[in-house]
């Protein structure tokens, strides 16, 4: 007996259940197991265009994050966090996507947002230094990479709240939107993701989130971010779907993640999609990981490189050949070579561009400011001409 | 018509949303209850839950709620039910709110509305009664705007949901209860202050009084007093301080050669350490004294049986002006 049983104790009077509806927890919890395709039998009625076509992005992805990482290296990037070993959730995650959708994603995102179709070197202005962000959110739907964690979360949460309000408020103008917000194991710790889940919870807004779970924030393992069951069990206090997929399983991302997505827009409320995946590179060029985890557990995630995982899959299903992965390989050295392009003088900043986007109308200390600004690099320039000619006079 | 401080933010909200379907109030309990102060009452029965929205308890999600929905095209109201009580959306105001349109050069601006009851001298318990104006103001994309007349609050409040860029819109919970003649019916779209204009509240000769929202009052009545010490003060209401106003607040300087910043912020890298700065810089050769300021002491807001002590009082107003360097 305990002491909240009152039908045994009928001095002691439960919990009144007023304070709105409970809800049976069982719908919304996630799999023990995280959801695996490859290698099950699922994997052959999985549609087979849709396989290569996967494996053809994929092999893109894993090229885009060798070259940005090689242009860490030439100093043609200030820094790259790269999401080698994440790419099948990151190609996933702007294939499932229609147009009318929204991304919002962090600074790791950088492949998803060129999956979605931005210019590499527009998605990668950020990491580039010459300016905060280099694409139109508005022409893509995506929204700025977000460095400060999870804090674009709630984000998804209110432009998704605002498409439904307009949609029901002005159907003619009504779209019929999904706002998928990406965040890392590291960012569900951070109160920005608790708040967003449970606005969505509350507002039933079309809102998924997807959890890339690397096993480590920098260089602090999951173990000791969250004492969670899995982080896809954290929608459950929010009353909201918690979904548990193999990241590295391409398929598997696909399909758990088409199925979210469509969940979220047919008003069946937000989900949570937790993605079990492996940052095979350092968090960025700049960090050491040897110094917080082994080579046997990098070696072991490597032997479950989701791209080999897939490769293999395809040549075991008859669905890839040689010539299949030599075509595949020939177009991302195309991509390689664009991103190399792109990269080859690209202009430089505007220095009047730091005052003229900080309000919609420059105040009058930002005009005096920029005027300054421009003054003294009149000056420079000027004293610059001045020594070159002075120089060019003591040639001669 | 006799117009309180709360009912000329209602009106304000009110005409705003029966004027732009994008508009749309949230906060904690401003649907149902009319918010703490009651400047929502009566909106959600009105206009409907969902452009009045009760939302969780939770200031950065609110915030960032309100982010998602600007992005989208609407025009956010927020309430923050209190100065301290806004904290937790800190990061939300200066990493999102401030500089979505500068990091998205210019293609993504945040037009939203974050109303803060801000300030003491209303016996509120501890956290119930900061100046947070320094903190917003030290963050570049945002307008800091702050009444102090009924009228103001509502043509404020007007111009600030209509702004394209991101307002925090500071409101003396100390004057929402003061009264004034005025009908928000009788207001048209040109008399609506515009955002970044200070005013003169008062002309003087001897000496000039910079202040802002809570502290205005104050300022008037130390100017009358001040009248008896044959001191004739002019006093400038700065209305934002964000776009600062140099030009109106340099002339009414100039004009007296004396100048007293006063609010109950604390002073250390308080918004009047910028104002006297800029005023030294501005009018060093018209100045016959170091400018001057009366301000909140540098401690954390004191419990309200000592508050008192700690607010700007009309005392401390006029030995400040004492200490100006009359004998020369």
């Amino acid at each position: 007996m305990t002491v909240l049983d009152d039908s045994t104790a009928p001095g002691l009077v439960g919990p009144p259940h007023s304070h709105g509806p409970r809800r049976d927890p069982a719908p919304l919890l996630p799999d023990p197991e995280p959801v695996r395709i490859l290698g099950t039998p699922a994997a052959k009625t999985f549609d087979a265009e849709l396989q290569r076509d996967l494996y053809r992005r994929l092999v893109l992805g894993r090229r885009f994050n060798q070259q940005a990482t090689t242009l860490t290296r030439q100093g043609r990037l200030a820094v790259y966090p790269a999401s080698t070993g994440q790419e099948a959730c990151q190609i996933t995650a702007a294939m499932v996507l229609r147009e009318v959708d929204w991304l919002f994603p962090s600074y790791r995102d950088t492949l998803a947002v060129v999956a979605r179709g931005v210019r590499p070197l527009d998605a990668l202005t950020l990491m580039r230094g010459h300016a905060h962000s280099g694409y139109d959110p508005y022409e893509h739907r995506i929204a700025p990479l977000s460095t400060p964690l999870a804090t674009q979360a709630p984000h998804a949460v209110g432009l998704a709240h605002a498409a439904r309000l307009r949609a029901a408020t002005d159907p003619a103008a009504a779209e019929d939107l999904v706002a998928l917000a990406l965040v890392g194991d590291g960012g569900t710790s951070e109160g920005d993701f608790h708040e967003a889940l449970n606005f969505a919870g509350v507002l039933g807004a079309p809102v998924v989130f997807l959890v890339q779970n690397n096993g480590y924030a920098i260089s602090v393992p999951l173990a000791s971010q969250s004492a969670a069951p899995s982080l896809a069990h954290k929608a459950v206090g929010y009353g909201i779907a918690g979904r548990l997929v193999d990241g590295n399983d391409a398929l598997a991302m696909h399909s758990v993640l088409s199925a979210a997505v469509e969940h979220a827009r047919s008003g069946r409320g937000p989900v949570l999609v937790e993605a079990v995946t492996y940052r095979l590179d350092a968090h960025t060029n700049a960090d050491d990981a040897t110094r917080y985890r082994s080579a046997a557990e990098v070696d072991a995630w490597r032997a479950r490189d989701p791209l080999t995982l897939l490769e293999g899959h395809l040549r075991a299903a008859g669905l890839l050949d040689d010539a299949g992965v030599a075509a595949a390989a020939k177009a991302a050295e195309v991509l390689a070579g664009e991103i190399r392009a792109q990269f080859d003088n690209p202009p430089d900043p505007d220095p009047d561009s730091l005052f003229t986007h900080v309000y919609a109308r420059p105040t009058s200390q930002l005009r005096e400011q920029a005027a300054e600004l421009a003054a003294r690099l009149d000056a420079d320039a000027d004293a610059a001409l001045a020594a070159a000619t002075d120089a060019e006079d003591e040639a001669r | 018509m006799s117009t309180t401080m709360v009912a000329a933010l209602n009106a304000a909200l009110r005409d705003s949303l029966r004027e732009d379907a994008s508009v749309h109030v949230l906060g904690e309990d401003v649907g149902t209850l009319g918010g703490v102060f009651r400047v929502t009452d009566g909106l959600a029965a009105e206009f409907g839950a969902q452009r009045c929205l009760d939302t969780p308890l939770a200031e950065a999600g609110i915030l960032g709620t309100a982010v998602g929905m600007a992005m989208y095209g609407l025009r956010p109201v927020v309430e923050m039910q209190f100065d301290a009580f806004a904290y937790p959306a800190f990061e939300q105001v200066v990493s999102h709110v401030a500089k979505m349109r500068n990091r998205t050069g210019g293609r993504m601006g945040l037009p939203i509305t974050i109303r803060v009851p801000y300030g003491g001298g209303v016996g509120g318990v501890e956290h119930h009664s900061d100046s947070s104006e320094a903190y917003y103001a030290h963050t570049p994309g945002l307008h800091v705007v702050t009444p102090a007349t009924v009228a103001d609050s509502y043509g404020l409040l007007r111009s600030a949901i209509a702004s394209d860029d991101p307002v925090v819109f500071l409101e003396p919970k100390r004057l929402y209860w003061s009264a004034a003649d005025f009908s928000p019916a009788e207001v048209s779209t040109a008399q609506v202050p515009p955002i970044g204009r200070a005013m003169v509240r008062r002309p003087g000769t001897s000496a000039t009084l910079l202040t802002y929202g809570p502290s205005l009052p104050v300022c008037l009545e130390a100017a009358q007093a001040a009248r008896a010490e044959g001191w004739d003060l002019a006093v400038v209401d700065l209305r934002s301080l964000v776009p600062f106003d140099d030009e109106t607040v340099c002339a009414a300087v100039r004009a007296t050669g004396r100048a007293v910043v006063v609010h109950e912020a604390a002073g250390f890298a308080g918004v009047g350490a910028e104002i006297a700065a800029r005023v030294t810089e501005r009018c060093f050769h018209h100045l016959a004294a170091p400018v001057l300021r009366v301000t909140g002491y540098d401690i954390p807001y004191p419990p309200p049986m000592l508050e008192k002590h700690h607010l700007p009082s009309v005392d401390r107003i006029l030995d400040a002006v004492a200490r100006l360097q009359w004998e020369q």
